[in-house]
């Protein structure tokens, strides 16, 4: 405990602090993703996976209370990070050149808040209804397809899932890097994983709300 | 000026290890109470320190630059010597020892040459256990090169970096002893003077580079890792900071300085691209293998390098040394290139230099076999010049490259002042009138991990020292001395920077004290060198202030330095009737341009003693005694 | 060539800075510090203090020299330093902008002078080989695979000039501390230290007030000596492993923040 406690003090603790939970986020999200696309083969397929889960009862509390510590540990240290760098270079050059780094990696950080933003929105549209239209209870397929009818919310959903896609990119990448899993023998691969692993999730959550849009999803 | 050289008595291979025996020793509670001062974080200063330190002395360490790791031992490219006959190639001490006494034209101290080649196998032993990534074989042993004066592979190396890497080990246990609070360094901090308490040496002043302050430190003895005056000619190899203003300071407080003519020339330099050029940058002589040297028969041919046909070149080193042609040493190749040029047939901006031509070796062996071989020389080359030297020939001309004059010093390593001690290319060093390549890394960390830390605890253990502070009347005389002299550079006012004075005294050094000397133009030098020094005093600007950052002020020191300094040197000479080494006097050469040594008259280290402000100094002479080696010509022929 | 310079001017520490703007002449086989003498002399000429800036080998070895040159720390060329950097990557008529290192553990000194001390104390932290002055071992007594020497020799390159520092959006001395740490993890003489001066080095660094890496690859692109950031995950690894095994004599690492 006491040296996990250490490791979280160092800025190499933190990262890998925010490694490990993206890794198992993007874990999540692969099978959320893969859950969702059933509405494509059949909405009630979906309703059926959801009511398997609540099945679960108190499990699911346990699972939502595990990815909800592991978005804030997440944040938490990305936070953390972001204000050492901050610091880190009180003036900044009157003229700075970005030479190699990416537009995803440079916007790890507001691409972060954007998906923040869009979890508790998307909680409160799916799950709890709030936000939503015409919310069933229980009808989880139905539901989907309902909510993403409104076009600016399908649009806006496209947009995150962009948003995320570049996020994951350079994430998945930038994990082997964090946690030194990085033989030159294998650096090829590892960023073929992380293009695809983004293609996969991002592409197919995109999917549906460009469905939607085009009317493809009714 | 009293001074002996205390080698010990003995047969030479057991000097040193009887000497050891006999040396006094400060026991490790007693170290503790000694305080050394070490000017210079070099492969000297920095080893010394960090040896200094591991046995128990407090230490307080100077360099001028913002990290000991900078020193200017990091610019060597080529390698360091060691007797270790990895190759089994019948490399041996004795072998080590008799090379570098040729190689020095017999004018080096055997006892120090002795134990310098005894000591250097210890060298790498220490260096590869600090991790110093050394080039390896196949099989995991170390890879040795052969270099130039030696017939045997005994130069270590590792790429073209080895100074960089062996001064990072000593900087790594220099830090070591820093994080353990044994040793207190101050970068940025330029020493200024040495003070002498009841004839020895007990501290410095030094002035804070940053803030300006000048301070002064407290010791039992003080050290001189300082380096090099190769810039007493602006242009050479030396990096910009490298200095004789240490050295030359405690020569004005009573170190005698021994043979300041000696410089060493080194014949394959970028040449000058005009008369804003900075410094000059070696490109290595293994280069010579492969390279053939020439210049066009006809003066002033403007012509393009290709365009020149064969009939109309002069490949004057093959013509002039058959049997050695492009491989004939340093010193010789230098004059050889300087001759052709003075004749009015060198090439590129000013006439200034000479062609190194690969045409031959590309059409020979390929362009890959030469790019492996020579890929990253080629690189630097094409970097600075921005031309492709695969495809035109190479120009290149010899440059000031290491000084082998310096402060006297004994078998201990102490100079005539006691208490003073001096390592590395500052002192007189082991290289006699010529070094070898290779050999001075390896003079530089024997001195500081293996000879300094074992004769400086005799000095220590064998002198009894009053308690003094910095609070002692000679500290505030000293200091007081250095804020005037600071104060009166800038309250000169006058129209020309230090800079510019520096220039016009290294052009005059180099064509009066260079290559090749003669009595006229060293009397000439002696005549130009005070007027110039008078224009100095008078016209200097120096803008700004005392108590900051000021480099043009830290310039100005420098710069005052090597005005006095050169007439020293010049002097030396002209004194010296004879050619040895790196030094040439053209009245003393055979009909075809061998150097004529006067073994009868100048087998001596001349050691001058300082007679006060603008008054003659003193010439003595150590008298040098072959009895292991016998006195022999040098030919190449 | 003619050449307009903006450059940043600092009286002092404590001072705050601005940038001023001179013209500058040069010809193209100046190097860019030949270029600043020629605007020094000129300077000095009119009675204006000449621009400090750090400088000392000028052949690319020393780690001295140290100014971003049109934002690039170096300059726009890769893999040399300033001092090496020739007019000839300009033209006439260009505005370049010149600026000191910027990091808050880099403070400046004076103009284009920064205070790179924290490296040093990264290193006397544990960056090194504990064996005093003595009788190691013979050199060849533990042979060293060629690829691995060469490996470490690929990481000991590293001239502590700073410019990843300069060069990373986090200010962050990963790539400079990496190259440390693999030098001597790559090495067997380096081995028994191992753990111990990956956290000792971590923990200095973060004390240094240096950012954390978040793998933007930049101080890569400007290194002079083209350090690869696989030191950075090496040090990553090297790191986890001695935090988790909490090897004895780890020094407990201190808060960043
Ligand atoms: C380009 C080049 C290549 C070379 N290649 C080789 C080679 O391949 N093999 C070889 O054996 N030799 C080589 N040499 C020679 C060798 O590098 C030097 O002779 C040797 O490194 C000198 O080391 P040192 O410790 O005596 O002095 P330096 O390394 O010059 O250190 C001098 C130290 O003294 C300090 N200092 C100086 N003046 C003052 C002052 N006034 N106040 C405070 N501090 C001061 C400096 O800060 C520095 O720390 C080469 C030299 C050059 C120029
Ligand atoms: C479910 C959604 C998320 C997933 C799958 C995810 C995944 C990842 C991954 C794998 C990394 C790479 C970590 C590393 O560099 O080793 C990462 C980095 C990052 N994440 Fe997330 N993340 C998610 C949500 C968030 C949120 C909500 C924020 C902030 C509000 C955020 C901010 C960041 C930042 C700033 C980085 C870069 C930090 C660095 O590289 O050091 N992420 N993310
Ligand atoms: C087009 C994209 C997406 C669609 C169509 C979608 C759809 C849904 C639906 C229908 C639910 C309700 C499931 C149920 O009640 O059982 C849900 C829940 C959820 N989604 Fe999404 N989702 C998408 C993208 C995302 C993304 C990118 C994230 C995270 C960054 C995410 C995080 C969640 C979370 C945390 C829940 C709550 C799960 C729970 O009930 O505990 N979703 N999503
Ligand atoms: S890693 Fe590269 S950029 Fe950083 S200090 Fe070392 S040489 Fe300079
Ligand atoms: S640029 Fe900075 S973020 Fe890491 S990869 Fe280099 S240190
Ligand atoms: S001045 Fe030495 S690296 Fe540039």
């Amino acid at each position: 405990m006491n040296r996990l406690f250490v490791l979280w003090q160092s800025v190499i603790g933190k990262k890998v602090a925010m490694a490990a939970s993206g890794i198992l986020l993007v874990g999540f999200l692969i099978s959320h993703m893969a859950s969702n696309v059933l509405v494509f083969v059949d909405p009630a397929k979906l309703d059926a996976y959801a009511h398997w889960l609540r099945g679960f009862g108190p499990l699911l509390w346990v699972a939502r209370a595990g990815l909800l510590a592991l978005v804030g540990i997440h944040i938490v240290a990305a936070y953390q990070l972001t204000q050492a760098a901050r610091a880190a270079r009180p003036q900044d050059y009157a003229k700075a050149e970005r030479r190699v780094s990416t537009y995803a990696a440079r916007t790890m950080r507001w691409g972060g808040v954007l998906i923040a933003v869009f979890v508790v929105y998307h909680i409160l549209h799916f799950t709890t209804g709030t936000l939503h239209p015409d919310f069933r209870d229980g009808e989880v397929g139905a539901n989907l397809i309902r909510g993403l009818q409104v076009p600016w919310t399908a649009a806006f959903y496209a947009i995150v899932m962009v948003a995320i896609g570049a996020h994951f990119w350079h994430g998945i990448w930038s994990v082997f890097q964090t946690l030194g899993l990085n033989h030159p023998a294998w650096n090829r691969t590892r960023a073929t994983l992380a293009v695809g692993l983004t293609v996969l999730v991002a592409g197919g959550f995109l999917s549906m709300p460009l469905a939607a849009l085009f009317g493809l999803l009714r | 000026m009293h001074f002996d050289a205390k080698i010990p008595a003995g047969p030479l291979d057991a000097k040193w290890a009887r000497h050891r025996a006999d040396l006094r020793l400060v026991s490790p509670a007693n170290k503790r109470k000694f305080h050394v001062i070490v000017v210079g974080s070099g492969l000297a200063g920095a080893s010394a320190a960090a040896s200094l330190a591991e046995l128990g002395y407090q230490v307080s360490c100077f360099c001028f630059q913002d990290s000991p790791r900078r020193a200017h031992s990091i610019a060597a490219q080529g390698g360091i010597n060691a007797a270790k006959n990895y190759q089994n190639d019948g490399d041996s001490v004795e072998r080590l020892f008799k090379d570098t006494i040729k190689g020095g034209d017999f004018r080096s101290r055997e006892a120090n040459v002795y134990r310098l080649a005894q000591v250097s196998v210890n060298i790498i032993d220490q260096c590869v256990a600090q991790g110093v990534p050394f080039a390896r074989d196949y099989g995991g042993m170390l890879a040795n090169r052969s270099f130039g004066g030696a017939q045997v592979s005994r130069t270590f190396y590792a790429r073209g970096q080895t100074g960089q890497q062996l001064l990072i080990g000593a900087y790594q246990a220099l830090e070591r002893q820093i994080g353990l609070g044994t040793v207190t360094m101050h970068t940025r901090h330029e020493m200024l003077d040495v003070v002498v308490v009841d004839g020895t040496a007990r501290g410095i002043v030094v002035r804070d580079l940053v803030s300006g302050e000048v301070s002064s430190h407290a010791g039992h003895a003080v050290v001189l890792g300082t380096g090099g005056y190769g810039n007493v000619f602006y242009l050479s190899t030396n990096a910009k900071g490298s200095n004789v203003t240490a050295a030359y300071r405690a020569y004005k407080r009573g170190a005698g300085f021994a043979n300041p003519c000696f410089t060493q020339i080194h014949p394959t330099c970028i040449p000058v691209s005009g008369d804003y050029q900075s410094k000059l940058t070696l490109m290595s002589e293994s280069l010579r293998n492969d390279g053939r040297v020439w210049v066009p028969l006809r003066q002033g041919d403007t012509r393009a390098p290709r365009d020149i046909p064969e009939a109309e070149r002069d490949y004057f080193l093959e013509r002039k040394y058959p049997s050695y042609g492009n491989l004939a040493p340093r010193d010789i190749s230098s004059r050889a290139a300087k001759e052709a040029c003075d004749d009015g047939r060198g090439v590129g901006p000013g006439g200034r230099g000479v062609y190194l031509d690969f045409a031959d070796a590309i059409a020979r062996l390929g362009e890959d076999t030469i790019r492996e071989r020579y890929g990253n020389l080629f690189d630097m080359y094409a970097q600075i010049t921005g031309e492709n030297p695969y495809q035109a020939p190479m120009r290149i001309y010899p440059a000031v490259h290491y000084t082998m004059g310096g402060l006297w010093v004994d078998y201990n390593l102490m100079s005539t002042l006691p208490g003073l001690h001096v390592i590395g290319e500052a002192n007189f060093s082991d290289h006699g009138a010529n070094r070898l390549g290779a050999s001075a890394l390896m003079q530089g960390l024997a001195d500081g991990y293996f000879v300094l830390p074992y004769t400086i605890g005799d000095y220590l253990a064998g002198t009894t020292l009053a308690p003094v502070d910095t609070s002692h009347e000679a500290f505030r005389a000293a200091e007081a001395g250095v804020r005037a002299a600071t104060q009166r550079f800038l309250d000169i006012k006058g129209t020309r920077t230090a800079d510019s004075f520096h220039r016009e005294l290294g052009l005059l050094m180099w064509e009066k004290c260079g290559m090749a000397r003669d009595r006229a133009g060293l009397e000439e030098a002696l005549r130009r060198i005070p007027e110039l020094r008078a224009e100095f005093w008078s016209n200097l600007k120096v803008l700004g202030t005392a108590d900051t950052l000021n480099q043009a002020l830290e310039k100005a020191g420098r710069v005052a330095d090597y005005m006095e300094f050169a007439e020293l040197m010049c002097r030396d000479a002209l004194e010296r009737e004879e050619s040895c080494g790196g030094h040439f006097r053209t009245e003393h050469q055979t009909a075809d341009g061998e150097a004529v040594r006067d073994d009868a008259h100048f087998a001596h280290a001349a050691v001058w003693e300082y007679q006060g402000e603008g008054a003659t100094p003193r010439r003595h002479q150590e008298e040098l005694d072959f009895d292991f080696v016998k006195l022999a010509t040098r030919s190449y022929k | 060539m003619k050449l307009t310079l903006k450059v940043w001017r600092q009286a002092g520490p404590a001072a705050s800075g601005e940038f001023k703007t001179y013209a500058a002449t040069a010809n193209e086989h100046m190097s860019f510090l030949e270029m600043l003498d020629v605007v020094n002399e000129d300077l000095q000429s009119r009675g204006e203090e000449p621009i400090a800036f750090d400088h000392d080998c000028r052949e690319g070895i020393c780690g001295s020299c140290s100014l971003v040159i049109n934002g690039a720390p170096h300059g726009p060329k890769r893999g040399v330093t300033t001092c090496q950097l020739h007019m000839r990557s300009f033209a006439d008529g260009d505005e370049i902008v010149i600026e000191p290192w910027r990091a808050k553990a880099f403070p400046v000194l004076r103009d284009l002078v920064v205070d790179r001390s924290p490296f040093d104390r990264i290193i006397q932290a544990g960056g090194f080989v504990s064996v005093p002055t003595g009788a190691p071992p013979d050199g060849n007594a533990i042979p060293v695979p060629k690829e691995q020497s060469d490996r470490a020799m690929d990481a000991a390159a590293c001239i502590g000039c700073g410019a990843c520092v300069a060069a990373c959006p986090n200010a962050s001395a990963m790539l400079f501390t990496s190259a440390k740490v693999a030098h001597l993890a790559l090495l067997p003489q380096g081995q028994p230290e191992r753990y111990r001066r990956v956290l000792a080095m971590v923990n200095a660094m973060d004390e240094e007030g240096f950012g954390g890496c978040t793998n933007f690859g930049e101080c890569e692109a400007a290194c002079p000596k083209e350090i690869s950031i696989e030191h950075i995950a090496l040090l990553n690894r090297d790191y986890l492993r001695a935090a988790l095994r909490d090897r004895a004599g780890a020094p407990a690492a201190a808060g960043v923040m």
